[in-house]
């Protein structure tokens, strides 16, 4: 197991470094004079050389990739452009933490959901139970979030007024963020769940189980439901990842001051800069994620060992 | 020799198993009567299509949708299984009556030990804890033959052989002492060597617990040598039942004769095989009459137009047969190939 | 005179296994280890063994659907395994090869009719025009009807898709047919139709089989000479007959005695082999089979046998045991029975 994990971290470097080239060559895969771009049309010259040579972007591009990893490797991103701030500051004080408490929570929502909705199906195959829970995971993975979202602030915060319809940090402003982030992730989950269920229940082992006397419910959650899960756990890492994308449209939906939000405001006022640096540590959270799912695969799946 | 004339551990009346599909009705086990005598092992065979798996699992009440037991008794010393709760059901399943199945390499729940899969049938039936629970599975271990137990008792079933994995299932089988031992193609999936061990240590088993056994196999040379009593299926239906040397050197069912016919030899050398013509008749369009009659050498008119009943015959073996009635003329040569 | 058809010359197939932290090949699986035949025009030749024996792996290296590790397959004269890969392709005209799985290897959006045209299509056997004639005798051939040309394989039986396998080996008109267990999935009554319907093929036209099977009684019916297999090497060689009224190598031994017999009052000697047949990974050296053979001595765990003809056995009959006039005139003691 340890020997395992050593490897899959070894393997990782490759992706990290595949990664940081890309997000590097972001800068550069701008069409025109990247300098010109940020500052916008109508700026002196002079102005526009000063930003030139302060992202160093006179430098051959090697060097100035190695420049950057150099940087990184010291925990530097660069500066905002905007705010003159280090970008590692500016992310990591408080929206770093933001979004993911909002991805996390909204990954523990799905997961809760999915499951309990994917076993309920599978378990009452061809019920009413199982034909609303398939209609409702259906409508769940067609709506678009953001439009969630709006119609949940309409609903709950404004005609009810159950909960506060922006900001991030207290109860009331966190459940409808989280809500409209998890519902997509859920039908998902359910959906896994259940074809995945489903086949582990038509498995010879079920049979031998039910065949020793095993009380059903023990059948599902003991014998079925660990084998289901191996499918199960790669759509959820999946949707974690999902979620930190889709926290770009929810944090602007519900005002949320977190990485999504100042991607877009970034993008906006064309701060490459903050871009590249919020991109990364996206980029970084989904890789150590999907190790993380790698990992607890060998938990349900003994026969990784082997490979 | 005669049916083997021992009180039986579980006598099967007129069972009846259907799936209910979209094609309509499948009458998987149309009604079958038979008697498993305490000690002794009953064979049933049948090729694919004949009923004999889900006749199996009608025994301990594993048919779930779309399929339902829909008529008949199972008498297990003398209680009919088919009026007891769930619950009840339960604690027989492995208790009093196990199973083993064809497939060990997918019997065996991947994720679990396969010592922790032994030790469940303590825990479930004899309220043991995990620790007694498991020192019982090592026992298990070792009188299934498995090489250091205490070793095995920790290993996942893919880092078992196949032979290894179908001792294993049958500890689990064997745990509780049952009386009665189903036994669903047990050996169909390995290879013969392995075969000879795993059927020569159900036969060791047998006698050591005094239980009974039911082998349900398309392998007559399995049933020849375990077998007291043999059943012979053929879509839904027992067309022959009697003890095994009867059927092996007086058999009288025209399906029966073309099985034994039809099946390449090791020990005889035959030019050309005489094969049943033909192929089992789809479970939804089955023949108005004897459902062998379209494969059958010898059919006549009446064979096509009314079902024969399960006669018994003057050496006390069973045959659905119109051959063995008197509404048939003259008897033809219904022989076995030497 | 018999002619050589096939002849296969130290075939090894070793299959790597990648592990550790970059993936380096750690081991090999010995599937196929250092074996030779000959197959003659006109006969059927049998390979039996238990799973892992490296039968199958034999047929498919013949085919090279896996490319041997080393060896010669010489067929009607010239080494496959030289061939580029299109001038094996045209030669696999006259090599066809037949799977246990009809359902598995045909393709299901295709008609029996396509399948077999598709066949024809890639040798170039027949002209276009003349197809679908041929089709319908080759249908007919193997037993079905020409309507059913226009049928999908899911609207077959078991028996009737290995029919259509079997014309579609049959379409290129090959010399060379490897049956890969192929009639283990049938029903008894079916697989005895199958089996006359090949050795009814044979006799019309003139065909070479290499039966590959785990049956010892379909394999006696079908056969003319047998090589027994164990852990990828060849132990035993003989005609049919010699094979299985002398077996000489104690695996080839315990595996006729272990096969139950249709005669409940015939209680005949089995040896009933301890343990499970060992992994190709790590095979064990001398006699592989020395880890489970009664009669096994120091000598079998050091010294390979190799395949020689018994004194007193018949001509052509040959088997890889040091001991084999021992075992015969009953001067070994066995360790376990």
């Amino acid at each position: 197991m340890f020997q395992y994990i050593i490897r899959r971290l070894l393997q990782t470097i490759p992706v990290i470094i595949g990664v940081t080239i890309i997000v590097f060559l972001l800068m550069h895969l701008i069409p025109g004079d990247a300098a010109q771009v940020i500052v916008g049309e109508g700026v002196p010259q002079e102005q526009v050389d000063q930003i030139r040579e302060n992202l160093g972007l006179n430098e051959p591009i090697p060097v100035q990739y190695f420049n950057y990893i150099g940087g990184l490797l010291q925990g530097d991103l660069g500066d905002s452009i905007r705010s003159s701030r280090p970008i590692t500051d500016e992310i990591f004080t408080s929206r770093f933490w933001i979004t993911m408490e909002l991805a996390v929570y909204s990954t523990i929502l799905a997961v809760f959901l999915g499951l309990t909705a994917g076993i309920i199906s599978a378990v009452k195959r061809n019920s009413a139970a199982d034909v609303g829970i398939m209609i409702i995971a259906l409508f769940g993975l067609s709506m678009p979030n953001f439009w969630l979202g709006l119609i949940l602030i309409q609903y709950f915060a404004v005609d009810l007024g159950w909960f506060r319809p922006s900001g991030w940090g207290t109860w009331s402003q966190n459940v409808l963020p989280v809500i409209t982030l998890g519902t997509g992730g859920a039908a998902i989950i359910a959906r896994m769940t259940r074809s995945s269920m489903l086949e582990v229940i038509g498995q010879d082992y079920i049979r031998t189980a039910r065949a020793k006397g095993v009380r059903e419910r023990v059948v599902i959650y003991r014998h079925a439901l660990k084998n289901a899960m191996i499918p199960v756990i790669t759509v959820i890492g999946l949707e974690f990842g999902g979620f930190l994308g889709g926290a770009v449209l929810t944090e602007t939906v519900f005002a949320v001051n977190g990485m999504g939000r100042y991607v877009i405001d970034s993008i906006r006022a064309r701060d490459f800069p903050v871009v590249q640096g919020t991109v990364l540590v996206l980029s970084l959270m989904f890789v150590f994620v999907n190790l993380l799912v790698d990992i607890s695969y060998r938990y349900f799946n003994k026969r990784i060992d082997l490979n | 020799m005669t049916l083997v004339n021992k009180t039986a551990v579980l006598e099967i009346r007129d069972l009846r198993t259907s799936y209910f599909t979209e094609g309509g009705e499948v009458k998987a086990v149309d009604g079958i009567s038979l008697n498993v005598p305490k000690g002794k092992t009953l064979g049933i065979v049948g090729e694919s299509g004949s009923g004999k798996s889900i006749m199996a699992l009608s025994i301990l009440r594993l048919i779930f949708n779309p399929g339902r037991i829909v008529a008949g008794e199972l008498l297990y010393n003398g209680a009919d299984l088919l009026k007891k709760s769930e619950k009840q059901m339960r604690s027989i399943r492995g208790n009093n009556i196990s199973m083993i199945f064809q497939e060990p390499m997918t019997s065996l729940n991947p994720v679990y030990t396969v010592g922790e899969q032994i030790a469940e049938v303590y825990q479930i039936h004899e309220n043991m804890n995990k620790k007694q629970a498991m020192s019982k599975a090592v026992d298990m271990l070792r009188l299934v033959g498995i090489p250091s137990p205490e070793k095995r008792v920790h290993q996942y079933p893919f880092e078992l052989s196949g032979g290894m994995r179908q001792r294993i299932m049958i500890a689990i089988a064997l745990a509780c002492n049952p009386d009665v031992l189903i036994a669903d193609e047990p050996t169909t999936a390995l290879d013969v060597t392995i075969q000879a061990q795993i059927l020569e240590l159900i036969k060791d088993l047998q006698q050591k617990l005094h239980m009974s056994v039911i082998i349900i196999t398309h392998d007559l040379g399995v049933v020849a040598e375990t077998c007291d009593d043999v059943a012979v299926m053929y879509c839904g239906k027992v067309v022959e039942y009697a003890d095994v040397r009867t059927l092996f050197t007086a058999p009288k069912h025209p399906y029966t004769v073309g099985l034994l016919n039809s099946l390449p030899r090791h020990d005889v050398d035959k030019e050309e095989l005489e094969a049943i013509k033909g192929s089992v008749p789809s479970p939804f369009e089955l023949p108005e009459g004897c459902r062998f009659a379209p494969r059958c050498p010898h059919a006549a008119k009446i064979c096509f137009e009314q079902l024969p009943e399960l006669n018994k015959l003057e050496d006390r073996s069973q045959v659905r047969c119109w051959i063995y009635t008197d509404k048939w003329g003259q008897q033809p040569e219904v022989n076995r190939t030497p | 005179m018999k002619t050589e058809l096939l002849n296969v010359k130290h075939l090894k197939q070793h299959f790597p296994i990648k592990g550790g932290f970059l993936g380096r090949i750690v081991n090999h699986v010995k599937a196929v280890d250092d074996i030779s035949f000959t197959i003659y025009e006109g006969e059927t030749v049998s390979i039996v063994g238990e799973s892992g024996c490296g039968k199958s792996t034999t047929g498919r290296a013949i085919m090279r659907l896996d490319e041997p590790t080393s060896g010669e397959i010489i067929f009607e004269g010239s080494n496959l395994l030289a061939l580029n890969k299109r001038q094996m392709n045209k030669k696999r005209k006259d090599l066809q090869i037949i799977f246990q799985d009809p359902y598995a290897s045909l393709n299901p959006r295709q008609t029996a009719g396509e399948i077999l045209e598709e066949a024809m299509e890639i040798q170039n056997v027949v002209p276009k025009s003349k197809r679908r004639h041929r089709v319908i005798e080759l249908l007919e051939t193997v037993g079905l009807a020409a309507y059913q040309a226009d049928r999908y394989p899911h609207e077959f039986s078991g028996g009737q898709r290995q029919r259509i396998g079997i014309a579609r080996a049959l379409s290129v008109n090959p010399k060379l047919i490897i049956c890969d267990e192929a009639v283990s999935a049938l029903d008894v009554s079916i697989q005895a139709q199958v089996l006359n319907l090949l050795k009814r093929l044979q006799r019309e036209f003139k065909l070479t089989y290499l039966f590959i099977s785990h049956d010892l009684g379909v394999v006696r019916h079908i056969s003319d000479r047998i090589i027994v297999m164990y852990v990828g090497r060849i132990v035993e060689v003989a005609d049919k007959t010699s094979l299985f009224e002398h077996p000489q190598h104690p695996y080839t031994r315990a595996l006729l005695s272990a096969i139950p017999v249709l005669d409940p009052d015939r209680k005949k000697e089995r040896i009933i082999l301890k343990g499970d047949v060992p992994s190709p990974i790590d095979p064990p050296p001398g006699c592989v089979f020395h880890t489970r053979c009664p009669y096994a001595t120091d000598r079998c765990k050091e010294e390979i046998p190799q395949l020689r003809t018994a004194e007193g056995a018949a001509g052509g009959h040959q088997a890889a045991c040091h001991y084999m006039e021992e075992i015969q005139n009953g001067s070994m003691e066995r360790a376990y029975s």
